[in-house]
């Protein structure tokens, strides 16, 4: 299938780089090679791999290999692609939205809370609805932290209420509003079937409905997440992968004296 | 075994004898209590089954009668038993007229202790001989396939629709899958009652029913007829209705549960008397049933520090084998857990999770214990996390783990592809056949770094379990010693259903399926 040690394979496109046609990188520019693997619900034969094949084309490959083809069972076959994408976009035109403020230590945000808000703000967190996962929720917010990054319960200025995991929305505004909360922050983890989209929506319905919204700083969290979605959802923020409890705090704080919410 | 460790076996002898205390201490107040699960679990037993108008289970329907009219503290055998004696009539009569308002337990005239126990005795007497069967059948199967040497490969659906599960399980079970686990939806561990009849929806899982178990069950007997092995189903033994799952499982067959003394009050905040109690007769009922349990320290690792902690998972361990020996339930059903989760930025982190499951090994020689991969430290990146749960299958393999769940590469990404589950048996099998014997060629350097780790991880485990035999269980678990989780006494789920058992009480299954219970009540 594979067609031996050396990329025989003509070169004929233009090798410059050019950001308004950006393409994949395999190891030359403008190669556009990409990997991917899925499974067909088919038998492991000849036709199967075609079927392959053409799938790989219609999301616009071209010359697509086939270079491993697995029976999963008498039904399903494991492929495994390789190709050129024939589709670039233009990087020049792209904006996203992202936090961007410079982030704190732990020292600088409790210096920072001490001059302008001059009193402890109050952090509210959980992991809500259905989802059973706390390990989001824990690695911003217990002592602990994560990766080096100290958990929130640890800040001086801050008290931090780790609810937990599958945590009601009602019952989360109703906890907030009986801590005097400043910052609500919920955790996402499980995504299957998109649920914690819905999740998320359904709070901040949930705090419009009651005329709590402006009241509070409302952050999510999670793997699947991003700051484009958070905003897009009616949150403050959103926190992905390789974000600590000095960002979330940081963004927090500092929101907070943004909107006058520092008294 | 010969040990590779060089482990203190005076230090063992006296962790050993510490959590036998604790869980001796801890069963004076488990042998005063029952609670409204255990009582549902007896009827189950008692084969009251089904739903009323509402979808309440007939079980649910019988045991609130009990509560609200405040009798609850005599159980449902004496007051089912004295209902048969009035009536004549079988328990699933009893519960169906007690859901019509036709038959009120308190207003029952009371029947001699031979006259309750001669009604209900012969009820029980058939369930425990269909749960022998049951045992039966398995040995059967076992004796004509063989069982697997060497780690069973333990792999979980998940999507939340028992027909769609049973596809993912038998598509497994042909790639090498030993055990099958039926990921319950999340939150259903919080349910106080069990749902009914076979289910399509559900998030992240499938509900645990006891059609849905039945209907697994004659599945993985079908493939496993075809491949001639025996496919092990495993579920979920856990959350407010622990005994009640035990007796379904037992029912329908299961061979494996997850079935842990503390995660529950831990995990799930649910109340710590109430687990207590209900840990012991889903215990008993697992035990009789040849049912393995899985033990959940691996669980301490995803919210505590793996390094620093590796001494609460040990603790846990003795703790869980002590509570375990307790309800009868003999070291070779003990899966007790543990877990690859030291961080990868950790200089020799390999040899930390090679010392503490060589020990493990060592400590509880006849246990098969339980060993989950990395999932803490899993991040998007799918070919390192292939590598990671590679490392993970070559401690397995060195050290004689038995229960082997599976790594997914896609681990923290979304629950597994179909393909996800291939790769990952893949992987195992190349490492186990490849690796077969490694571990018993190899010998650990005489105070090496290996060596140094499981002693100092044995020195902690034991100092934590004679500080947890001075102030007791309950106010450990008060302090947050167990994953950094604090829990209160009379917090969190369920307490409300836990009740002071009075003089008639009697909960014959007990009596029948702990086969060397001492002391206690009756």
């Amino acid at each position: 299938m594979s067609s031996g040690l050396y990329n025989t394979s003509a070169r004929n496109f233009d090798t410059t780089l050019d950001l308004t046609h950006l393409r994949a990188y395999g190891d030359t520019m403008n190669d556009g090679k990409v990997q991917m693997s899925f499974t067909l619900p088919v038998k492991n034969d000849d036709k199967g791999q075609e079927a392959a094949k053409q799938l790989a084309k219609k999301m616009g490959i071209d010359d697509p290999n086939v270079v491993h083809a697995q029976s999963l069972d008498k039904e399903f076959t494991f492929y495994i692609v390789y190709g050129s994408c024939s589709h670039s976009v233009d990087y020049t035109e792209i904006h996203v939205q992202a936090v961007e403020e410079e982030t704190m230590s732990m020292e600088e945000v409790n210096d920072y809370i001490r001059e302008n808000i001059g009193r402890k703000v109050v952090m509210v967190g959980a992991s809500t609805g259905t989802d059973a996962h706390t390990v989001g929720i824990d690695a911003i917010m217990n002592r602990k932290g994560f990766a080096g990054h100290y958990g929130l319960e640890r800040y001086e200025m801050i008290e931090a209420y780790n609810l937990g995991a599958q945590v009601p929305n009602e019952e989360f505004v109703q906890k907030a509003v009986e801590l005097n909360a400043d910052v609500l922050l919920v955790s996402q983890t499980v995504t299957q079937k998109d649920i914690h989209i819905q999740n998320l929506t359904e709070l901040i319905e949930l705090l419009e409905a009651e005329g709590l919204r402006s009241k509070f700083i409302v952050i999510c969290g999670g793997p699947r997440i991003s700051h484009e979605l958070a905003k897009e959802l009616g949150y403050d923020a959103g926190f992905g992968q390789h974000k600590y409890a000095d960002d979330v705090a940081t963004f927090a704080v500092t929101e907070m004296v943004k909107r006058g919410l520092n008294k | 075994m010969q040990s590779k460790l060089n482990l203190n076996q005076d230090l063992v002898r006296r962790a050993r004898a510490s959590a036998a205390k604790i869980a001796e201490d801890t069963q004076g107040f488990i042998d005063l209590h029952t609670t409204v699960t255990v009582e549902r679990a007896v009827c189950r037993l008692l084969c009251i089954d089904g739903v009323n108008e509402f979808d309440v289970p007939l079980p649910n329907v019988v045991v609130d009668h009990l509560l609200e009219k405040g009798i609850l503290s005599g159980g449902a055998s004496y007051y089912l038993g004295n209902a048969m004696a009035e009536t004549g009539l079988t328990p699933q009569e009893i519960a169906e007229k007690i859901n019509l308002g036709e038959i009120d337990l308190s207003k029952i005239p009371p029947h001699s202790e031979e006259e309750i126990r001669g009604a209900i005795m012969p009820v029980a007497h058939a369930t425990v001989e269909r749960i022998k069967k049951n045992v039966a059948v398995r040995n059967e199967f076992l004796n004509e396939f063989g069982d697997k040497e060497g780690p069973y490969l333990y792999i979980i659906v998940a999507t939340g629709n028992i027909y769609e599960d049973i596809v993912q399980a038998k598509a497994g079970a042909k790639q090498g899958a030993d055990i099958i686990a039926v990921i319950r939806t999340t939150g259903q561990s919080l349910l106080d009652y069990v749902p009914y009849g076979a289910t399509t929806e559900g998030f992240g899982g499938t509900y645990a029913t006891q059609e849905n178990f039945r209907l697994m069950r004659a599945a993985l007997d079908e493939v496993g007829k075809e491949q001639k092995r025996y496919i092990r189903l495993c579920n979920y033994c856990s959350g407010l209705c622990m005994p009640e799952i035990a007796a379904m499982g037992a029912l329908e067959r299961l061979d494996v549960m997850l079935n842990d003394a503390l995660y529950g009050i831990l995990f799930r905040d649910i109340n710590m008397q109430r687990t207590i109690v209900d840990q012991y007769f889903s215990r008993v009922i697992n035990s009789f049933a040849g049912v393995i349990i899985n033990t959940g320290e691996d669980n301490y690792l995803t919210t505590a520090d793996a390094v620093e902690e590796a001494h609460t998972v040990l603790a846990s361990q003795f703790l869980n084998e002590q509570f375990a020996l307790k309800a009868g339930l003999p070291e070779e059903q003990q899966g007790l857990g543990h877990a690859f989760e030291i961080s990868p930025d950790v200089h020799n982190g390999f040899l930390y999770e090679l010392a503490q499951a060589q020990m493990a090994r060592e400590i509880f020689p006849k246990a098969p214990l339980k060993y989950m991969p990395p999932t803490k430290f899993m991040t998007g990146n799918i070919f390192r996390g292939h590598v990671q749960d590679a490392l993970f299958n070559i401690v397995t393999i060195m050290t004689h783990q038995k229960l082997h769940l599976l790594g997914m590469l896609t681990e923290a990404i979304h629950t597994p592809f179909m393909s996800d589950r291939a790769l990952s048996i893949e992987n195992a099998q190349y490492i186990f056949r490849t690796m077969a014997d490694f571990g018993d060629e190899v010998q650990f350097k005489e105070g090496g770094i290996i060596q140094s780790r499981a002693n100092e991880v044995l020195t902690k485990a034991t100092n934590l379990l004679e500080e947890i035999e001075q102030i007791g269980l309950f106010a450990t678990l008060e302090k947050g010693i167990f994953a950094d989780i604090k829990r209160p006494r009379d917090g969190g789920k369920g307490l409300a259903g836990v009740v002071v058992k009075d003089d008639v009480y009697f909960n014959p299954f007990v009596e029948l399926m702990h086969t060397n219970r001492e002391g206690g009540n009756k």
